[in-house]
């Protein structure tokens, strides 16, 4: 295929180098250079898409990231699928794979288009809430249906090959945009020896200047932006990233630039290449040099493919060396325009006409426009287009001074192209991300920035000067601005002379009017994107939504990946009509980040698969994972959940890893304990407002169990605090809950107590830590230890300092089993040395090692609770039968004493932990089954509480079960009944926690 | 993401570093067995949400992992003030007004 809307000379495309690439499976050529929007304008590619709610056809409209229409799927694998590329910011590189968005079937041919069609008038703003919210149930296939019918990208089904960056940046000043003002801001401050980033999004630098045959010292524009380019490239305090788009502005100026590394060479990044870069920038200073986007007028089938923005025309002619059609009528309402009619007659193809909505335009584009034989049609507006795959025609009328009505008779002109200028939006949407409401400026006819707290300045286009003078001037004069508040010299850059021509006052018009009302005119589109009209805007009004954010959301203007870029502005003149107020009056909606869209793959970076999130690995873990344990995710720990033996089932492994331990012994990796040290000589008065015990007269070598509190009396966490010396603890808390423990002693000892001397450090991973638990553990410890362990002189609930297997170690006679206990601290890197060498002594003793589900089985048969797991934070100790680990005689009030006080939690029927018995011994009830006391009560029943734990105990023979029920403790005996989900009710028996051992002697041995 | 001076440190760092505690000055009743249970759940539970100025414990949990109080903007975010616990601050809301 011939590009047939190429000029053979001009532009900044490389014609020595073709370059071809696919859309919707057809092969096509374009130019290095090219954005895929200039290559398929080239090859007059006029459908590129269906519109989102009425499938209509459309076409490409804009030249930059304001593209609404042609946002097109790319990738040329399953696994290299990209959705939401703009065609108009997507450089062409050999290969590239495109395709439509939408349309379903084919754009060219769509079944929806009848919808479309048929159902116009039917389908209103909140079509889809009115029609397809009811029957609720049926929303999932409506929804499916619909986003079929949409088409609003698909995502790759499989992994992106692709790697990511992320990078923290600081800086003195980030300018925002390379054009006329962002380059002169740049060179200010770059000259300052400011540390200066410049982000664009384009893939070269010069903004406006680009697309525009403006000269600056009488020469093409391109050649100062080469000279200003290589002059920054050339300080070493400054990074030019280009292809980079600065898509959020956070507090604290902190902004997201989202650099594109490799989006222009190929479908999937070279090796060893990140594809993006996400930088992460701290700035100093900002400045916004963002320019400003053209807006289209709002006119009848506005959205016919042809029908573009006058500059947008324009840079394809001067940038591309693209002429998008044959035949031109031009819209404006100011004198920018006229430059795209001479732009287009000098590319050799035919003006129709320049309709100017002002009554009498005046000046030297006028004067030009005559000169050139241009028909001029003043006081008049296009007031609908012909065609549907492509403009055919134009209808245009006279309008009224004020362009609120038509007033003249229809001519018929023919065209394939419309290109319209309602003036200039100031691209504010960075502007606006932290807070900062914009402001109506009547002059500009558009919001400008409003005020802000952050340190950030504005120049050029964006403050509403669209002259290229007075961008270069606002530029050098925000970069001395910067350098003045960052106390740096501020020098005056020389700005290269402009061709300025004085501009007849525009007119301020957005809609087009029509003969007919708004309502029965052809569609007048104001959000190609959301398929928003003119109509639908006073239909949404009429029904009373008034405020812009409630017309915005009823609408959807200026919803998705457009973020209004080009219709918020008429939309809310059209509101503001509609409801008889200013457009100031009705304001703009909230713009929020990111400016254009942002790919997963780029804010993850690097944090993904291994890199998720860290993982914690015990000593021994390496041994865990050779013997075959499978894992369970405790926090960021990785603790061996079981040890299966070939061919064993789950309930066999722990049925036997919990009858080896109680017959002789077993062993467990607690390393992942929280260890917190506490020394200073209130370390203990500490230790006794913060547990609910008393801990005055513990001794040194002694261990003590406590429990934790909040304020309000709940438990939070548990764990044993053993005394090392006068001044000086060790307590460990829940695997899960030792950093939230660790922060809250801080809380209160910085907050509340700083008068008590005291310090605490987390020594979680200092140690290594095995628990030996059996009747033969003792027999296991003395093969390892010189020091004598017997009863008599290492008692229960002591520790004793002393050497095993030669290296020193801390030793614990605790135990969370109910056996014989001992639990061997050693140095971290001496814990697989010395967990190889228990199992080295440990073989005649059947040392078995166990998992943290067989903890859970073996603490559960001894009634021993798990914070977190029996406790809900809503649960004291009395409510858990631990009122003996309460000391009310303190002197001080411990935190928690007063909170477990109150009324409610002293009142009867409160829920309470107790051990249930199934009736029928082989039912394991699940966790979380609430219970009734009566299974025959009408639904809903009321509840009485829930199983907080239940396992199969092998060494019982039975069930056991604990959970929380009513007045439990006072209801030993009764039977309360779980209804399942499966529709059995179990039936169970409330006993006490402790199922094994009442008396507690087989760990007093 | 806000930038946050610790007064510890004294460097500005990252808000990813810090845990916000809550509203500041709130002071644990010295005789809590004398509090009525209305006062306690007071202390407990009943927190400011002012729309403006607004005293926020913080944390530099990744940091020094010491305290300190922020004097924060609920609007705009602004931080006008950091100081050490124990300190009052000098950036006070105009009383009757609402920001």
């Amino acid at each position: 295929m011939t590009q047939k809307n190429r000029l053979q000379t001009g532009g900044r495309i490389n014609r020595s180098k073709p370059l071809s690439f696919v859309y919707n499976g057809k092969q096509f050529k374009g130019f290095e250079g090219d954005t895929l929007a200039s290559a398929m304008l080239a090859n007059g590619i006029d459908v590129i898409g269906r519109s989102f709610k009425y499938s209509r056809p459309r076409g490409i409209v804009a030249a930059g990231a304001e593209e609404p229409n042609a946002v097109m799927q790319l990738g040329a694998t399953e696994a290299t699928q990209v959705p939401n590329v703009r065609a108009t910011q997507q450089e062409l590189f050999e290969g590239l794979v495109s395709g439509a968005t939408n349309g379903w079937p084919s754009v060219d041919n769509d079944l929806m288009g009848i919808v479309g069609k048929v159902g116009g008038k039917m389908m209103p703003p909140g079509f889809y809430y009115k029609t397809f919210m009811y029957p609720q149930s049926m929303w999932e296939t409506y929804e499916k249906f619909i986003r079929k019918a949409a088409g609003l990208g698909s995502s790759p089904l499989e992994n992106d090959p692709d790697s990511y960056e992320k990078i923290n940046q600081h800086c003195d000043v980030l300018v925002v945009g390379a054009g006329p003002a962002g380059l002169a801001a740049a060179l200010t401050a770059g000259r300052a020896g400011a540390r200066v980033i410049l982000a664009d999004e384009q893939s070269e630098f010069g903004g406006s200047l680009l697309g525009t045959r403006e000269t600056l010292n009488g020469e093409e524009a391109a050649r100062w932006v080469a000279d200003v380019t290589a002059e920054l490239a050339g300080m070493k305090d400054v990074m030019l990233l280009p292809r980079s788009t600065v898509n959020g502005y956070h507090d604290h100026n902190f902004l997201t630039i989202h650099q594109r590394n490799t989006d222009h060479i190929a479908d999937k990044a070279p090796a060893g290449q990140a594809r993006q870069t996400l930088h992460r920038v701290r700035a100093k200073w900002v400045v916004l040099a963002t320019g400003a986007h053209e807006r289209p007028l709002v006119y009848g089938n506005n959205d016919v493919p042809g029908c573009m923005i006058a500059s947008a025309v324009s840079t394809y002619i001067n940038r591309y060396g693209v002429v998008p059609g044959n035949e031109l009528v031009v819209m404006t309402t100011n004198d920018g325009a006229y430059q795209t009619a001479f732009d287009w007659q000098d590319a050799g193809r035919k003006v129709v006409a320049i309709v100017d909505t002002r009554q009498n335009p005046q000046g030297a584009q006028v004067a030009e426009a005559s000169k050139r034989g241009i028909q001029l049609i003043k006081g008049s507006g296009i007031i609908d287009v012909a065609g549907s795959k492509r403009v055919t025609g134009v209808s245009i009328a006279a309008l009224s001074a004020d362009g609120s009505a038509v007033n003249g008779s229809v001519t018929k002109l023919s065209a394939d192209t419309v290109a319209t200028s309602g003036g200039w939006s100031p691209v504010i949407h960075l502007a606006g991300h932290t807070g900062s409401r914009p402001v109506w400026d009547e002059k500009v006819a558009g919001f400008l920035p409003g005020p802000t707290v952050e340190k950030r300045l504005i120049a050029g286009a964006i403050a509403g000067d669209f002259t290229t003078a007075g961008a270069l001037a606002q530029g050098a004069e925000a970069g001395r601005k910067a350098c003045a508040e960052l106390g740096m010299d501020q020098p005056i850059i020389e700005l290269p002379t402009t061709q300025e021509r004085v501009e007849h006052p525009a007119m301020t018009l957005f809609h087009i009017p029509h003969v007919k009302k708004t309502s029965e005119a052809p569609k007048q589109f104001v959000d190609y994107q959301n398929d928003v009209t003119a109509a639908g805007i006073e239909l949404a009004c009429r029904e009373g939504f008034e405020s812009i954010e409630h017309v915005k959301r009823y609408t959807a203007l200026g919803f998705g990946t457009d973020q209004g870029k080009l219709g918020n502005i008429a939309g809310m003149a059209i509101a503001a009509k509609a409801t008889g107020r200013t457009i100031p009056e009705t304001g703009t909606t909230i713009f929020r980040p990111n400016y254009t869209p942002v790919t997963f793959g780029a804010l993850v970076g690097r944090d993904r698969g291994e890199l998720f999130d860290p993982k914690r690995y015990t000593a021994m873990h390496k041994w865990h994972v050779e013997n075959g344990a499978l894992f369970e995710d405790v926090g960021q720990w990785k603790r061996p959940w079981y040890f299966p033996k070939a061919g064993e089932t789950m309930q066999q492994s722990l049925d036997r890893e919990c009858k080896a331990t109680r017959e002789s012994v077993g062993i467990l990796d607690a390393s992942t304990l929280g260890k917190i040290d506490i020394q200073g000589k209130d370390a203990r008065e500490f230790l006794g407002r913060v547990y609910t015990n008393a801990w005055a007269k513990l001794a040194v070598g002694k261990c003590r169990y406590g429990l934790m509190c909040g304020e309000d009396g709940m438990v939070f966490d548990d764990g044993v605090t053993s005394c090392l010396g006068e001044n000086h603890f060790i307590m460990t808390t829940t695997s899960g809950g030792a950093a939230r423990v660790y922060e809250w002693l801080e809380l209160y000892h910085q907050t509340e107590w700083p008068e008590l001397e005291v310090y605490f450090n987390t020594v979680t991973d200092h140690w290594s830590t095995m628990t030996i638990s059996g009747p033969n553990s003792r027999k296991l410890l003395e093969e390892l230890t010189d020091a004598d362990v017997s009863n008599e002189n290492f008692g229960y609930m002591d520790w004793r300092e002393m050497k095993v297997a030669g290296v020193p170690a801390r030793v614990f006679r605790i135990s969370f089993t109910g056996e014989l206990s001992f639990e061997i601290n050693v140095q971290a890197n001496f814990g697989l040395h010395v967990w190889e060498k228990l199992f080295e002594k440990g073989a005649k003793y059947n040392l078995t090692p166990y998992g943290t589900e067989t903890m859970h089985i073996l603490r559960a048969e001894k009634g021993f609770i798990i914070a977190g797991q029996d406790t809900d934070g809503s649960v004291h100790p009395y409510d858990l039968g631990m009122g003996w680990a309460v000391s009310q005689q303190k002197p001080f009030s411990f935190i928690g004493k007063r909170g477990m006080a109150r009324e409610d939690c002293v009142r009867d029927n409160r829920k309470q932990l107790v051990g249930l018995k199934t009736t029928d011994p082989s039912v394991v009830l699940p966790e979380g089954a609430q219970g009734v006391f009566d299974p025959k009560a009408p639904i809903p029943m009321p509840m009485v509480g829930h199983i907080t734990s239940s396992y199969w105990s092998a060494n019982l023979g039975h069930s056991i079960a604990m959970g929380l029920v009513k007045g439990g403790l006072d209801r030993m005996g009764e039977k309360v009944y779980y209804p399942l989900a499966d529709g059995r009710v179990v039936e169970a028996e409330i006993c006490s926690p402790i199922f094994l051992d009442p008396k507690g002697e087989r760990q007093n041995v | 993401m806000l930038h946050i001076y610790c007064p510890h440190c004294c460097e500005y760092r990252e808000e990813e570093e810090f845990h916000v505690k809550g509203q500041a000055h709130l002071a644990r009743p010295l005789d809590p067995d004398a509090c009525s249970d209305k006062e306690w759940g007071e202390y407990l539970y009943f927190r400011k949400n002012p729309r403006g100025l607004h005293h926020e414990l913080w944390v530099h949990a990744a940091g020094c992992r010491k305290f300190f109080n922020v004097t924060r903007d609920t609007v705009s975010y602004e931080i006008k003030e950091v100081y050490l616990v124990g300190e009052k601050p000098s950036v006070v809301a105009h009383s009757g007004s609402a920001k």
